[in-house]
């Protein structure tokens, strides 16, 4: 006969017993036992960037376009791509970003989600660019916390080994 | 609305699954209306946010046949972060429209199946998938990014407007808010007290605040709410089958739903649509919403206060229950509805508006009681147990209107004398979606 999974009294031990030997009862204030059991789940996704592929393609080749509303009268300049104007429906055409721009926000995450963590401290901004009417999102390298602030100047690099994700952009402080 | 019921929010809650947890929360809504059977049941709206927390579809289908409630219709309810409020406002609907006579709408989470880093994941999968959640996948980071602009446009921009040295004035300013933004914190944790749902109830100084781990550079770990498990429950009934069940019913006057551009880095840079007692000369270098503002939020504010006939939020609501994800949003969402202006959110804090007469927090609250905000405890010190959370605001709430929070709680110390007319509100993503309602005192 095989044993009983151990009975734990505090929650926090069941996720170790639950590496360790796959199952534990965990057994509450009120003396209910629960049995807990491991249960993995790992997928791939298929995921198109659809759309917004030129964008990605765009960076692997040291690129950074953002999109423009077609219609003469709206013109409404992104910087964040987007296939049809928000503004007037129309779809857009692509266009070259500024090769600078500014910080519009900033934070430095100290934690993220588990895919993150082993990053850990990196730097969130917002970048602003002129005469562009939306904002971008991106990883702020080579500076600090306390070098940061709203208006910073920066300047995106491209990785050389494109992973055809948003981080092969990011931003660095301007000389 | 004639009956609610909450389970305590909670870590984790091994012993019952999400079934038994509405059940509880469905049971306890019954016992408050006896005459009500439930054959008298004409149907539900049920709500949870994640299915990768569940790693169960048809988990709705699976409460509607834990409650015994087939085969009446019903209907799962998913908005974010605002699913709960987007339930309430679907078993409003159901009854308003006349296509039931009594609803149920009831939501839950069980975010204690996965480690927490791993939840933080799950959520921030409710980010672009393209542009956002590659960069590091983190709700706390976006809503710091928010703060840190709010911060600019309104500490920095008038306190600190002197001090030459860019880095060094918005420094300041990160330090005066981050001080302030402690001060919410305090408050819905020391509301909780007395609230026995609630996941986190404690004292804490401003300092112990400030002090706690650093998550998201300002905002630190009592500044956020946390993963919770839990239920809620809400009883919906027309005007003259609330009459048969309770002789303390409660109306609902007002409903709104606002939305928002998933991406904030695509929110726009306007003008802000005015409440009926602000001015366009309030706002006039103000670039609305940007990312420092919750467009939604306002939105939704203005909906439910016009149909409410709400002209003055500030002076004709009692009380307002909403959703301080992060003690942050929490100041930013008084100005989206309009309980201050735009900018003078810190300030409401500073004078006492938001905080419970009678309770002593630790510093002066000169104008306590004025306009009390989240005194169950709201998120941050109740937990946040997504798609139950609006809807134990609505509970809260009810209660309060009730004037039956003593008999809850077993603790009257955070009813609210003769409240009249309050507020809930649910908050999705970065601001993308909203839900506002009014509820209002349906007896003499």
């Amino acid at each position: 006969m095989t044993a009983r999974p151990p009975v734990l009294t505090k929650f926090r031990d069941v996720q170790a017993e639950l590496e360790r030997s796959g199952s534990a009862i965990f057994r509450d204030a009120d003396g209910a036992e629960s049995l807990i059991i491991r249960n993995p789940y790992a997928i791939t996704y298929i995921h198109s960037y659809a759309e917004d592929s030129p964008f990605f393609l765009g960076l692997a080749e040291g690129r950074l376009r953002g999109s423009k509303c077609r219609k003469p009268k709206c013109g409404f300049v992104y910087a964040t791509p987007r296939g049809h104007c928000m503004v007037c429906g129309a779809p857009t055409e692509w266009v070259d970003l500024p090769p600078k721009g500014r910080v519009h926000s900033w934070t430095t995450c100290h934690f993220g989600s588990e895919a993150f963590l082993k990053e850990t401290p990196y730097n969130l901004a917002m970048v602003e660019f002129d005469h562009v009417g939306s904002l971008l999102l991106v990883r702020l390298k080579d500076c600090v916390e306390s070098d940061l602030y709203v208006g910073m100047p920066v300047e995106a690099r491209f990785d050389p080994n494109p992973k055809y994700s948003i981080t092969d952009v990011w931003f660095v402080p301007s000389r | 609305m004639v009956s609610g019921g909450v389970t305590k929010f909670s870590k984790a809650h091994p012993a019952m699954d999400f079934r038994l947890m509405v059940k509880r929360a469905y049971d306890y809504a019954l016992k408050g209306v006896p005459n009500l059977t439930p054959k008298q049941i004409d149907g539900s709206r049920i709500s949870y946010f994640s299915d990768h927390f569940t790693r169960q579809l048809k988990a709705a289908s699976m409460v509607q046949d834990f409650l015994g409630l087939n085969p009446k219709g019903s209907v799962r309810i998913e908005w974010g972060g605002a699913t709960g409020g987007e339930c309430f406002q679907a078993g409003y609907e159901a009854v308003a429209s006349g296509r039931m006579d009594v609803c149920v709408a009831a939501g839950f989470e069980t975010m204690s199946r996965v480690a927490t880093w791993k939840g933080n994941e799950f959520i921030a999968l409710a980010s672009d998938t393209n542009f956002d959640f590659p960069l590091g996948g983190f709700y706390t980071g976006y809503y710091a990014l928010m703060v840190v602009r709010h911060i600019y446009e309104y500490v920095r921009q008038t306190k600190f407007a002197s001090v030459k040295d860019e880095r060094e004035a918005q420094r300041l300013a990160i330090a005066e808010a981050s001080r302030i933004m402690s001060k919410v914190s305090v408050k819905n944790h020391l509301n909780a007290l007395h609230n026995p749902y609630a996941q986190y109830p404690k004292r804490l100084t401003i300092d112990d605040v400030l002090r706690s781990e650093m998550i998201s550079y300002p905002l630190t770990r009592e500044q956020i709410c946390t993963m919770s498990d839990g239920a809620a429950c809400v009883l919906f009934a027309s005007e003259e089958k609330a009459k048969e069940l309770t002789d303390r019913p409660i109306r609902v006057t007002g409903v709104g739903t606002g939305t928002d551009t998933m991406r904030l880095a695509d929110r726009p840079f306007g003008k802000v649509p005015l409440l009926p007692n602000e001015r366009a000369r309030d706002y006039e270098d103000l670039a609305y919403p940007g990312i420092h503002s919750f467009r939604a939020g306002r939105a939704a504010g203005m909906e439910a206060y016009h149909m409410a006939g709400i002209t003055n939020p500030n002076t004709e609501l009692d009380f307002i229950e909403l959703h301080d994800a992060y003690a942050s949003s929490e100041i930013q969402t008084y100005e989206d509805l309009g309980l201050c202006k735009y900018g003078q959110g810190y300030d409401f804090v500073e004078r006492g508006d938001p905080f419970l007469k009678g309770i002593d927090y630790g510093f002066p609250v000169p104008r306590a009681g004025a306009i009390p905000v989240n005194p169950s405890g709201g998120l941050i010190a109740c937990g946040h147990p997504v798609g139950a959370t609006g809807l134990m605001q609505a509970v809260f709430a009810f209660w309060q209107l009730q004037e039956s929070v003593g008999k809850h709680f077993g603790d009257a110390a955070l009813q609210l004398p003769h409240p009249r007319r309050g507020a809930i509100h649910s908050h999705a993503g970065t601001g993308s979606a909203v839900t506002v309602s009014i509820l209002e005192r349906g007896f003499r």
